[in-house]
């Protein structure tokens, strides 16, 4: 008992008991929900994996933006940031029909990382240096990064036919899980380690809950702000190969559009506020699947893709309304007057 | 020299000022590269082109004013719903086309209304809840249908082009209804108390609160101008392109919310001239009106340029800050001395 | 006792509850109509609360408001304002991108005949307040932020008393204001009470209470002591009745033990200066003592401390720690060099709120440490501990957030996590500002303590001279960013650093 009001208590309750809500519901309403297969090509199949498997990039850049937020930040930019690094990576092999790419794989990928750490520098100059609002400093990003990206695909789709290209985001043969989700899972223990066996974690919150008392306790604020949008830059990078190598195109309109506002979404239903300070890792991925399992519960109804923003939206309101403070106190107002009621009860009966 | 320059850039409108030589310069920039550029219609393009979009920056500029993170991401998703809303009305039913703009009036207040009730009541942070709503209009909106809806009915079609002849040229009825919104914007803005309490409640919640202002009224208030503008907006947007369309509209917060920075809105509230705002569109529109007089750049230019002026901006705005700190502190010492 | 007709407000049988709390238990509160009253207790005594009882910001649980001879139960602040209780708080609680005119006029703007705001009367109304009431002659279109706190707090005076109020309520007013500014404001408090105003005036500073006050009622632990003349009532006594215990005389006014400094010198700047923040600045601080910064507000004390600390950069001089000539970039170079800061700003610059005790105590090791050289979480506690045991900090557990703590307790964490760090130097900038008498006398303590025992050198700077006597043994005087006289033990006096810092003494050399 007594660790259930401890869990109910927890940042994670809310976004856990989401979660199962919604498994529990496509347990009930949608065949073989929780059915897992080997495939014939060694490969595993089934609507847990697929959910996992389609929000690894979300993930990975959730991850990214918990640390930004927590210093009070945000990182509008990464939608953008995800076009241009898919963007490089395709350019880089090219469009060849042949499968010859133009330049070494790992030569793109390095390249396409660097591209999204080069972006983080970018939007961390303009916060810790010129000390520019992050939203509005990510902005100017986020309004150019797609027609950065289509100049440099010059307007087109280009479709790679390099086959190792698609193993980031699909399985590398032989192996059970798809490589997106490794890369995912090792974005997380990355980021797990640092925040358990360093001390990065305790200074990105004190930035993020008072800067200028953190700059009197010798924390370099500057460099602390410079490395969450670093590593955020470079998450989009990340995220930015998986979700190229999905499609093996580059499509610079379409990459990445709104995935900004999931992973701010992820992070905000994990507990994490917009205003900085305390995060929570554990939420934000909770979070980043939950948005994914509403997603693919959606289409396993048969509900048609655009038409699910709504649904989302619902649900993401009514999470929000009730991890208010506000919502919060009018309940324990509520149960605070019940057994007052009851004492003044007791009391009358007593008398 | 010197001293003209400090004092410009410590007056309040010294980022309007700025906006407005920018204009001129774009503008003259492209009189100089291209025949024909030069005319009072190629001006007056500027507003019956960017209508929609400066009616939506009007209303987005009030929420940003208002402070506590004030943003209304929603406004995109609105314009869209407001023009498919009314193909589905005019499509479906006899209604007149007055009562259909009605209709979606007040559903965009509706959505406002939404909006300022989970932000005021709730304390949700409006860039969350905005964005919730914004996913709820776009959903709503391709509910009501998935495919491109015309809109085909006579007198609406009359209504979007209808002109008001200026001399030679001509203003359409959108363009005009933008620039009555800027007017009454910049009006109650200045001078009602209402208004006032909007750069109360943005400067410094706290204080207005304990000088007696009912924030939480003034930013449903707000939400609520911010929602009707959208729809008004979305009316003046579906004049221009005749349909209902589930990706109208798309991304269009994001260029209000960058004509209200580059008009010299400061996104931490309490700071914002409607002028201003409307000649950050009026920029973008420019760029735009360059690009097609050019011909062979691409579209996406119109993006990395904006981009890059939101950039100059936003470091001007930071310089002029730090600037004025300077001069503040310079005129306190010498306030000290004098006494 | 004064007939009820003197009286403009009785406070009668107050009764408050926070959930969980009782903040008030019947308390009484009477205002007589032109008097300053002045409201006294420690942190947490029901002060605060009782004025926002009184406000509309709190509404009572029990209890009988009465002003004016009629029954009263504000529920805003909007509405107490309109009966005519204004409140100066503070922090300046004005908008600082508004005019200087609107501040004073918003919410009651006037007219013109369309119903628009009238700018031109706003501006002249506002400019003939401020002239007429407060003799003040200042441009009223600029924006509020042009101004230095102390005029904004003189412009939040002339808002509250233009609403036309009965009893202007001044919560901490004097806190960010010099000497020659509080001189003022009393002036003005005066005239306001000549004019029958009633001012309910809440202070730390004994010193004021005892100019400017007629009467006082003392608040304890959410309880009603009692209401005294201040000529009746002698500072020891007063003291005794908010600690609820007898005190001393000695106990306050001396430790009588101070530190004897050593030779070494830990210290040393010469010709050091910042532009705008020091001049020429020489001095040499030694282990074991407790050294003073004293000069008025804006005399330039905090930002010698900030330039010992490498908060701001010198343009000219030199600092040497131990011998050593060192350059500054930022505080972590100070840091290494084993000195501690402890700002005077608490909220600002001082707590994280929403991190733990133990989180805020280990940060600045932490942050010297390195960020990758992390220390075990048992390392962490038994820190934490350790601290909260020698220091005496009230927690319920280390695990608390710091925002709950009351402000004496948080300006003890903020001394931990320096002390955590194995200072040599340690430099409390107003360390008791704000803090309850006991807190306060226990942190004079302790800043001779280490100096003494452990051989620190400490740097103490205060407001409060009687403070800056019982601890230091050496004071520098500051005026306009300069040194211009150090007192060395036995000139040490209250008598003496005044008339030190008006420059009519020079001390013995």
């Amino acid at each position: 008992m007594d660790m259930l009001k401890k869990f109910s208590r927890s940042s994670l309750a809310l976004p856990l008991a989401a979660l199962a809500l919604l498994l529990l519901f496509n347990a009930i309403f949608v065949d073989d929900f929780f059915k897992i297969q080997v495939m014939d090509n060694g490969n595993l199949y089934g609507r847990p994996i697929d959910i996992l498997h389609r929000c690894s990039s979300l993930i990975i850049l959730a991850l990214g933006m918990t640390f930004v937020i927590a210093t009070g930040g945000v990182d509008i930019s990464v939608g953008a940031v995800v076009a241009i690094s898919s963007a490089t990576c395709c350019v880089m092999l090219g469009g060849d029909i042949s499968g010859i790419p133009h330049h070494p794989f790992f030569l793109a990928i390095l390249c396409s990382l660097g591209v999204g750490i080069l972006a983080g520098i970018w939007n961390g100059t303009l916060v810790a240096k010129f000390k520019i609002q992050a939203m509005v400093a990510t902005l100017i990003l986020m309004t150019a990064g797609r027609g950065i990206a289509q100049l440099m695909t010059d307007g087109q789709i280009i479709t790679v036919y390099y086959k190792p290209f698609a193993w980031i985001g699909d399985n590398i043969p032989g192996v059970m899980v798809p490589t997106a989700m490794l890369i995912a899972l090792a974005m997380i223990i990355f980021v797990l380690f640092m925040d358990r066996k360093t001390s990065v974690g305790l200074m990105i919150q004190a930035v993020g809950i008072n800067q200028v008392a953190s700059r009197y306790a010798g924390i370099k604020v500057t460099a602390v702000l410079f490395a969450v949008y670093i590593f955020s830059g470079f998450c989009a990078g990340t995220a930015g190969l998986i979700e190229g190598s999905l499609i093996r195109a580059a499509d610079a309109n379409n990459a990445g559009l709104n995935m900004e506002m999931d992973a701010i979404l992820s992070v905000t239903l994990g507990g994490t506020l917009m205003i900085g300070g305390r995060y929570f890792i554990g939420g934000t991925i909770i979070g980043a699947i939950t948005i994914q399992t509403l997603t693919t519960t959606m289409y396993a109804l048969g509900v048609p893709s655009d038409c699910l923003p709504a649904v989302k939206a619902v649900v993401i309101l009514l999470i929000i309304v009730f991890q208010s403070e506000k919502f919060k106190q009018m309940f324990r107002d509520r149960a605070l007057r019940k057994k007052e009621l009851k004492e003044s009860g007791k009391e009358a009966a007593n008398a | 020299m010197r001293k003209f320059l400090s004092g410009a850039i410590a007056s309040p409108h010294f980022p309007f000022y700025v906006t407005a030589v920018l204009f001129v310069i774009l503008f003259g920039a492209g009189s100089v590269m291209f025949e024909g550029f030069f005319s009072p219609q190629v001006f007056l393009n500027l507003f019956i082109d960017n209508a929609p979009l400066i009616i939506v920056t009007v209303g987005i500029t009030f929420t940003i004013i208002s402070g506590f993170g004030g943003i209304d991401l929603s406004v995109g998703a609105v314009v869209a719903l407001t023009c498919m809303t009314l193909a589905v009305l005019m499509r479906d039913t006899s209604l007149s086309p007055f009562v259909c703009m009605v209709i979606v009036l007040f559903i965009g207040l509706a959505v406002g209304a939404l909006n300022g009730f989970l932000i005021t009541f709730f304390r949700l942070q409006p860039f969350i809840v905005t964005l919730g709503t914004m996913f709820l209009c776009r959903g709503l909106t391709a509910i009501l249908s998935r495919d491109s809806v015309p809109i085909d009915n006579e007198l609406y079609g009359e209504l979007a082009f209808w002109s008001l002849p200026i001399g030679d040229c001509f203003l359409s009825l959108g363009a005009i209804v933008a620039l009555i919104v800027v007017v009454i914007a910049t009006v109650v803005l200045k001078f009602t108390a209402f208004g006032r309490g909007v750069y109360a409640a943005g400067g410094n919640e706290q204080s207005a609160r304990l000088m007696g202002l009912n924030v939480n009224a003034i930013r449903l208030k707000v939400y609520m101008i911010s929602g009707f503008c959208a729809s008004l907006g979305g009316i003046a947007y579906s004049m221009i392109m005749l349909s209902g369309y589930a990706q109208h509209g798309l991304g269009m917060e994001m260029d209000a919310i960058a004509s209200s920075v580059i008009g010299g809105t400061q996104l931490m509230g309490g700071v914002g001239f409607i002028p201003g705002t409307l000649l950050g569109v009026m920029i973008q529109g420019t760029i735009l009106t360059i690009i097609s007089f050019q011909g062979t750049l691409s579209a996406w230019w119109t993006k990395i340029v904006v981009g890059l002026l939101l950039c100059l901006f936003i470091v001007m705005q930071a310089i002029v800050n730090e600037h004025k700190n300077k001069l503040m502190s310079l005129s306190a010492e010498g306030e000290a001395k004098k006494k | 006792m004064a007939s009820d007709n003197d009286l403009i407000l009785r406070m009668e049988h107050i009764n408050m509850f926070f959930p969980g709390v009782k903040a008030l238990k019947d308390v009484t509160f009477n205002l007589r109509r032109g008097e300053i009253h002045s409201l006294m207790g420690e942190n947490g005594a029901g002060k605060s609360t009782l004025v926002k009882v009184l406000t509309g910001v709190y509404s009572k649980t029990s209890g009988d408001i009465i002003f004016c001879g009629e029954h009263i139960n504000p529920k805003s602040t909007l509405e107490s304002q309109k009966m005519g209780i204004s409140t100066v708080y503070q922090e300046v609680n004005l908008c600082q991108n508004l005019t200087v005119a609107e501040n004073i006029y918003i919410g009651r703007e006037p007219r013109t005949r369309f119903g628009a705001i009238d700018w031109r009367t706003m501006t002249v109304k506002a400019q003939k307040l401020l002239r007429e009431s407060l003799g003040i002659d200042i441009d009223v279109n600029k924006n509020l932020s042009f101004y230095s706190v102390a005029m904004q707090q003189m412009i939040a005076i002339a808002r509250a008393i233009d609403t036309r109020c009965k009893i202007l309520i001044l919560d901490e007013p004097t806190s960010s204001l010099s000497e020659k500014e509080t001189e003022k404001l009393f002036e003005i408090m005066r005239n306001l009470r000549d004019t029958g105003i009633s001012i309910i005036f809440i202070s730390h500073f004994l010193e004021q209470i005892y100019t400017i006050c007629d009467r006082i009622t003392v608040l304890r632990d959410g309880s009603y002591i009692g209401e005294y003349e201040v000529k009746s009532l002698p500072r020891i006594e007063l003291i005794s009745k908010m600690m609820g215990k007898e005190v001393k005389e000695d106990e306050i006014e001396a430790n009588a033990v101070k530190s004897k400094p050593k030779d070494q010198k830990f210290i040393e700047t010469s010709h050091l200066t910042v532009p705008g923040k020091v001049k020429d600045l020489s001095l040499n601080i030694r282990e074991g003592e407790v050294i003073g910064l004293a000069g008025l507000l804006g005399s330039g004390r905090t930002e010698i401390a900030e330039a010992l600390f490498g908060l701001t950069q010198k343009s000219e001089g030199s600092i040497k720690v131990e011998g050593l000539e060192i350059t500054v970039k930022n505080p972590m170079d100070m840091m290494q060099r084993r000195v501690a800061f402890c700002p005077e700003d608490r909220k600002a610059a001082g707590v994280f709120g929403d991190l733990t005790v133990r989180e805020n105590i280990i940060l600045a090791l932490q942050a010297k440490n390195g960020m990758f050289r992390h220390m075990a979480r048992s390392k962490q506690n038994e820190l934490a501990d350790h601290y909260i045991d020698l220091l005496r900090i009230k927690v319920s557990d280390r695990e608390q957030r710091v925002s709950n703590l009351s402000g004496g307790n948080q300006q003890k964490v903020i001394i931990a996590r320096w002390l955590a760090t194995q200072p040599q130097l340690l430099i409390l900038d107003e360390p008791t500002r704000g803090i309850d008498v006991g807190t306060k006398s226990e942190i004079e303590k302790l800043a001779v303590t280490l100096a003494r025992e452990k051989g620190m050198s400490v740097v103490f700077i205060s407001g409060e001279m009687g403070e800056m006597v019982r601890t230091c043994s050496r004071i520098l005087v500051i005026r306009d960013h300069e040194k211009i006289t150090e007192l060395a033990e036995d000139e040490i006096s209250e008598a003496h650093i005044m008339q030190a810092i008006a420059g009519d003494y020079h001390g013995h050399a």
